[in-house]
C-alpha cells in the first residue's frame, strides 16, 4: 500500500511536470514573440491586452467546460488542459515582455536609432538583453501559477497531480489530498527559486 | 555646396508649429550652435538632420540629397549624435559602447580596439583603465566624454550635440567645452550643436543661429551676434552681462 502511493505520486508528478513544461514551452514560444509585436504596433495593443485579460478571469472550470467541445483543440485529455494552461500563462508572459521592452531608458534607444541601428540591431542588441529580467519574471509567475493550476487538468482526464487531489475531495481522505498537494507545492517552490535564479543571473548590469 | 542646407522647412505636431520655414546652410568644417529657449525647435531641427523626424513642408538637404531619399541606417552612420542623458547603452564596456557603429560597419575586432584606444586617449582617459568599464562605474563627465568618442568612432564627417554638456556641473562642462575645440581642431569635423547656453555658444560655436519660437532669428558668427538688434538676440546677450 505504501510503495503503491510512492510508486503513484511518482508517476503522477512526472505527469504534472510533462503538463507544466507543455504549456510552457507553448505559452512562452507564443507570449515571447506577441509582447515584442505590441511594441512594434501600438495599434494592437487593446486588443491583445484585452483578450489575455479576459482570459485571466475565466474561471478555470469554466474554461475548460468552453474548450471541450472545440474541434482540433478540445476534447478529453492532455492537450485540451494545455491550451487551458497556455492562455492562462499567456498574460503575464505577454505583459512583462512588452513592459520590458517598453521599459528601456528612451535616451538609450534614441541614442541606437541614431547610430544608425536597424529595428532588429536595437530588439536583439539592445531591448532584449536590458529586458531579459522583467520578461523571466514574467514567465516565473507565469510557471508558479501553471503548477497550482494543472492540478484542474484531473477532471477532464489530464492527469497530473490534480487525481490525488480530486479522488481525496470526492472520498474525504486527507492522505490522498495532501499526496496531491504537498508534491505541486514542492514543486512550485523549487521552480519559484530556480527561476529566480535564472532571472538574477540575466541582469544585464 | 553646403554640407546640411534646410530648405524652407516647417514642422507641425498635430497642426501645432514647431519649425516654420527655416532655411540655413551649414558648409563643411563649421560649428553652426543653434540657440534658443526651451521649445524654440532647435532639437526638432536636429533631429531633422540625421531623418529621426522628417519636414511637414520643405527639405532638409545633406550632402546634396534630400533626408527622405537616403537609406535612414547610411545617413545616421555617417553622423555622431551626442545628447544630454548620453544614452551609453548599461550592459556593454566602454570599448563597446565606443566601438558599436564600427562594428555595425563590420570593422575588424583588432580596429575597433585600436580605433577605442585612440579616442579614450583623445577624450583623457586612459584606455587601460577605461575600456573594461561598464557606464555605471563612471561619472557623468567621464560618461559624457564616452559619448563624445562613441559619436566619433566610425570617422563620421557631420556630428550632431544636443545640448551635450547641459546635465554637468559647471567645472566638468568647461572642461568638455576644451576637449570638444580641441577635437574639433584635430578632427576637422562639422558639427551641429545645440543648446541654450548663450556663453557656450559664443565659446564653441563658429556660427550662431538663433531661434524664437520656430523661426530663424539671427544667423552669424559670435562676434556680429554680439551686436544683434532683435529683440530675442538681446534678450540672450542679456544673459552674458551678469
Amino acid at each position: 500500500m505504501r510503495s503503491d502511493l510512492l510508486e503513484e505520486i511518482s508517476r503522477l508528478t512526472a505527469d504534472h511536470l510533462l503538463l507544466v513544461v507543455n504549456a510552457m514551452v507553448v505559452a512562452i514560444a507564443i507570449g515571447v514573440p506577441l509582447g515584442i509585436l505590441l511594441t512594434r504596433r501600438p495599434k494592437a495593443r487593446p486588443w491583445l491586452l484585452g483578450f489575455a485579460n479576459i482570459m485571466q478571469t475565466i474561471p478555470s472550470l469554466a474554461l475548460l467546460g468552453f474548450l471541450i467541445p472545440i474541434p482540433f483543440i478540445g476534447g478529453i485529455g492532455k492537450r485540451t488542459a494545455i491550451v487551458a494552461l497556455v492562455l492562462y500563462a499567456l498574460l503575464p508572459i505577454l505583459r512583462n515582455t512588452f513592459v520590458g521592452i517598453l521599459g528601456v531608458e528612451a535616451a538609450v534607444c534614441e541614442s541606437a536609432v541614431a547610430m544608425g541601428m536597424t529595428d532588429s540591431q536595437l530588439l536583439r542588441q539592445v531591448q532584449l538583453p536590458l529586458a531579459a529580467p522583467t520578461i523571466m519574471a514574467g514567465i516565473r509567475v507565469a510557471t508558479v501559477t501553471t503548477i497550482g493550476t494543472a492540478t484542474i487538468a484531473a477532471i477532464i482526464g489530464g492527469g497530473g497531480l490534480g487525481v490525488f487531489i480530486f479522488r481525496g475531495v470526492a472520498s474525504l481522505d486527507t492522505v490522498q489530498i495532501l499526496a496531491g498537494a504537498v508534491p505541486a507545492a514542492l514543486i512550485a517552490l523549487a521552480a519559484d527559486g530556480g527561476l529566480g535564479w535564472v532571472e538574477r543571473r540575466l541582469s544585464p548590469v | 555646396m553646403a554640407l546640411v542646407e534646410f530648405r524652407g522647412v516647417s514642422y507641425e505636431i498635430a497642426g501645432k508649429p514647431i519649425l516654420l520655414d527655416l532655411s540655413l546652410r551649414i558648409e563643411a568644417g563649421e560649428t553652426l550652435v543653434l540657440l534658443g529657449r526651451s521649445g524654440s525647435g532647435k532639437t526638432t531641427a536636429l533631429k531633422m538632420i540625421n531623418g529621426m523626424l522628417v519636414p511637414t513642408r520643405g527639405q532638409v538637404l545633406v550632402d546634396g540629397k534630400s533626408t527622405t531619399e537616403w537609406d535612414p541606417i547610411r545617413l545616421r552612420r555617417r553622423m555622431g549624435y551626442v545628447i544630454q542623458e548620453v544614452g551609453l547603452f548599461p550592459h556593454f564596456t566602454v570599448r563597446d559602447n565606443i566601438g558599436l557603429v564600427p562594428k555595425l560597419e563590420g570593422w575588424t575586432p583588432a580596429d575597433i580596439d585600436s580605433r577605442v584606444d585612440l579616442l579614450l586617449e583623445k577624450v583623457g582617459m586612459p584606455p587601460s583603465e577605461f575600456r573594461t568599464r561598464y557606464p555605471r562605474q563612471l561619472s557623468g563627465g567621464q560618461r559624457q566624454r564616452v559619448g563624445v568618442a562613441r559619436a566619433l568612432a566610425a570617422d563620421p564627417p557631420v556630428l550632431l550635440f544636443d545640448e551635450p554638456f547641459g546635465a554637468l556641473d559647471p567645472v566638468t562642462r568647461l572642461e568638455l567645452q576644451q576637449q570638444f575645440l580641441a577635437l574639433q581642431r584635430d578632427f576637422k569635423k562639422t558639427s551641429i550643436f545645440v543648446t541654450h547656453d548663450v556663453r557656450e555658444a559664443m565659446h564653441l560655436g563658429s556660427n550662431i543661429a538663433l531661434l524664437d519660437r520656430g523661426r530663424l532669428d539671427f544667423v552669424a558668427p559670435p562676434r556680429e551676434f554680439r551686436s544683434a538688434v532683435s529683440p530675442e538676440a538681446r534678450a540672450f546677450l542679456a544673459c552674458l552681462e551678469n
